[in-house]
């Protein structure tokens, strides 16, 4: 034969998914939650989020470029995803200043440092949140409260989250009944009208995007499904021993950051355990680690902290909790 | 809900192009090459010299110990060499070579094509006949089929499982041969059932052959104990231990056979090459296989001469495609890349498929991003990601530990993978190391 063919060791075939479809499709998936965000809070939602995405993209390339001097592949669009992350993870007012540090740390630290894309064992955008919140706990708290279109970026009216006002009024001795009446209804907290970081409010749009990643197979429903039912869980039985002096499940739920974090940051496949079960496992330890925070706490939310934490548990889960090898017990049907 | 086996799979496209097309004889060529082995085990010691004249249906080279297989001259001719030639591992193995001369057969040979569905032969003789015939397991693994039908001291069998699933994509050689030789196969179910001594005979098929289904089904009415059931496409259905999971939910152990939990399968070729060999006196001389790609300008099914080049096999379909980037002897997740068309049909060819130049080569490997897909996909439910890592790092103890040993090599990790990783390239390697780790100690 005079033209050259191939010869490789089996498969010959393969599927067509690929990191990019997979990053594109988690992009598309948080683009409810956006426009929801959008609607809200107004032009600060685009700044920070072009602005995070812009940074983070930015640091990715220039890390790669000139200080590893690798490959330069930023557009796989996991720095993308990183970069919308941070924006949905902190207020729409944030400058733009803190932002770039928080994507530096988020990319610089929580990425790059470590080998890149698949070898971080934390979830970058969550380490460069909380050092945000950590160094700049004034800004990081001062949210924008929901005024429509019209909000501006700097000059934003801020307030406290739902469960910021839980916390504080708890403190200062009034009841859940007398606080209830403080904080939006499940209405609003179903479509997000609160205060809150840019991304986390919207219920309804995040559960959208849920069910988007659902049905592309892009995650599948242990992390988020478990999460979301051990906190309902845990808050649900504190809630029936004292419902004077702990919010229901269904508020603890829809407020702060549970469905962002269970749907897209514990879900984040380099950071989080290799088969269902540990997957379980790991949500199960966010959700009780975020009640523990909420309620016994200093801060008044715990999700960031909470997948941290069981970030790091990750490599233990994985080589504790190993799928059931075929033929492992013999049956005899 | 059809029934399948539980755990992992892939559903590839399924790209059957000759589903429909009628099984055509191949011309018989004008030499043939038959390597000494063609089956998994010893190779076979030739019974003929160079400058001797054969004819076809003559053994030619013999079974050499228990694991090992008899060869039979397809063609009548004269033996031109025995000499190394190149088969389709990619080495040169050795191999007889006969020149075609008429159409002689040995007279024991029934050529009639009628059906024969009735037979007394003990079992003794059955399994004598089986040996002597020199057959296989045909859909591809080659192992020689009397080894399979000699049932340890100790065991027993309870059912004989029929694989009719032929869940690699593009392949159509059983579908055909189950539309046209549905009765003989049902034939050769029942005699490997005496040998077996068991009740039940299941046989398995996918329900994308609708028409081999009912097709079997109602023949199988005539024949007690034989029952055909359809299953879910799900890729590797076709490996043992899945089809038996399949079938009858049960698990064959890390490291054991399926006659551990009371069962022998077999391929529906292999069913037909038993009716052949036992009713007709036909040694396995000839196979058929399925020539196909997408460029392909008549994709077929064939019967072939053992020993056939496959340059011939390619020509009947219409010849070499311009666009052709591989050839691959076999399917297209667990066949192999040929880079020479001399080399011959054997007893384990089950197809041969041409993929275009663009489908050839490989995509740029991305690092993972243990996205868990290989470890779902996984029939066997290890972790290939972590597998592949351990063999690059060389930790043959613990690549052992998590059952490196137990993997099919089905290619299900690779074609999934997202990030294009060689899993299933280092996962062999990996196999390799700790085998001759394994037969160290021994």
């Amino acid at each position: 034969m005079s033209k050259l063919i191939t010869i490789s060791p089996s498969p010959h075939v393969f599927g067509s998914q690929s990191v990019g479809r997979l990053m594109y499709g988690v992009i598309l998936a948080l683009v409810p939650a956006l426009l929801v965000s959008v609607f809200f809070y107004g032009m600060g939602a685009i700044i920070v989020t072009l602005l995070s995405i812009g940074f983070c993209v930015l640091f990715e390339f220039l890390i790669q470029k000139f200080i590893l001097k690798t490959e330069v592949r930023i557009s796989d669009g996991s720095a993308m995803v990183t970069g919308l992350l941070l924006a949905f993870n902190v207020p729409s007012n944030l400058p733009w200043w803190i932002i770039m540090i928080g994507a530096l740390i988020a990319i610089g630290v929580g990425k790059m440092t470590f080998g890149g894309l698949g070898n971080n064992p934390f979830n970058p955008a969550l380490v460069g949140r909380v050092f945000l919140l950590i160094s700049f706990p004034v800004q990081m708290t001062s949210y924008p409260v929901p005024g429509g279109l019209n909000t501006g970026y700097v000059d934003a009216v801020t307030g406290a989250t739902p469960l910021g006002i839980i916390k504080e009024g708890l403190k200062s001795g009034l009841s859940i009944s007398d606080l209830m009446k403080e904080v939006p209804g499940y209405l609003d907290l179903f479509i997000g009208k609160m205060g809150g970081s840019l991304g986390e409010i919207a219920a309804a749009a995040l559960i959208l995007g849920f069910l988007f990643m659902l049905f592309r197979k892009i995650i599948t429903w242990h992390i988020p499904v478990t999460m979301v039912g051990t906190i309902a869980l845990f808050t649900g039985i504190l809630w029936l021993i004292n419902p004077d002096k702990n919010a229901d499940p269904l508020f603890h739920v829809l407020t702060g950051g549970v469905l962002l974090g269970a749907i897209f940051m514990a879900t984040d496949y380099v950071t989080s355990p290799m088969t269902p079960k540990g997957m379980i496992i790991y949500s199960i330890g966010i959700g009780a680690i975020t009640v523990i925070i909420r309620v016994f706490g200093s801060y008044p939310e715990g999700v960031s902290f909470a997948i941290l934490i069981m970030n790091g548990f990750v490599p233990l889960i994985n080589r504790y909790i190993k799928p059931k090898r075929f033929g492992e017990e013999v049956k005899h049907g | 809900m059809l029934k399948t086996f539980a755990k992992g799979g892939i559903h590839p496209p399924e790209n059957k192009l000759s589903a429909h097309v009628t099984i055509l004889d191949l011309p018989v060529p004008k030499t043939v090459s038959i390597p000494l082995s063609q089956h998994l085990g010893v190779p076979a010691v030739p019974v003929v010299d160079k400058g001797d004249a054969v004819k076809a249906g003559q053994l030619i080279a013999k079974s050499e110990g228990f694991v090992s297989s008899n060869i039979h001259s397809p063609v009548s001719g004269k033996v031109v060499k025995i000499d190394k030639v190149p088969d389709t591992s990619g080495y040169k193995k050795n191999a007889i070579v006969i020149e075609v001369e008429g159409d002689e057969w040995i007279e024991t040979v029934d050529r009639n094509g009628d059906l024969i569905n009735t037979f007394d032969y003990s079992r003794e003789e059955i399994l004598k006949k089986i040996l002597e015939a020199g057959i296989v397991g045909m859909g591809g693994a080659t192992f020689p089929s009397h080894v399979k039908l000699t049932i340890p001291r100790g065991k027993k069998a309870n059912y004989l499982i029929i694989n009719g699933v032929e869940c690699e994509p593009y392949l159509t050689a059983d579908h055909a041969l189950m539309m046209q030789k549905g009765e003989e196969i049902l034939v050769g179910t029942m005699i490997l059932k005496k040998v077996l001594d068991v009740d039940k005979a299941l046989i398995g098929i996918e329900r994308n052959k609708p028409d081999a289904i009912e097709h079997l089904t109602r023949l199988s009415e005539k024949y007690p104990g034989i029952e055909v059931y359809p299953l879910q496409e799900k890729y590797p259905q076709g490996g043992e231990k899945q089809l038996i999971k399949a079938l009858i939910n049960r698990e064959v152990p890390s490291g054991g056979l399926p006659i551990d939990v009371g069962t022998v399968v077999h391929n529906v070729g292999t069913a037909f090459a038993v009716y052949e060999a036992v009713q007709k006196n036909k040694p396995l001389i000839e196979r058929v296989l399925t020539v196909t790609g997408k460029s392909i300008s008549k994709p077929s099914n064939f019967r072939v001469k053992i020993g056939t080049p496959i340059s011939d096999v390619i020509e009947a379909a219409g010849g070499l495609p311009e666009d052709t980037g591989k050839i691959i002897s076999g399917g297209p997740m667990m066949g192999k890349a040929i880079n020479d068309l001399s080399v011959p049909v054997t007893k384990g060819s089950s197809g041969i498929l041409i993929l275009p130049e663009p489908e050839a080569k490989r995509k740029k490997i991305d690092p993972c991003i243990r996205c868990s897909r290989c470890i779902n996909v996984c029939p066997m439910g290890l972790e290939p990601y972590l597998l592949m890592s351990l063999s690059q790092k060389n930790l043959f103890e613990r690549l052992e530990n998590e059952k490196v040993m137990d993997c099919i090599e089905c290619g299900s990790c690779s074609y999934t993978c997202p990030s294009n990783r060689p899993l299933l390239d280092y996962i062999r390697l990996g196999k390799v190391n700790v085998g001759k780790i394994i037969r160290s100690r021994k």
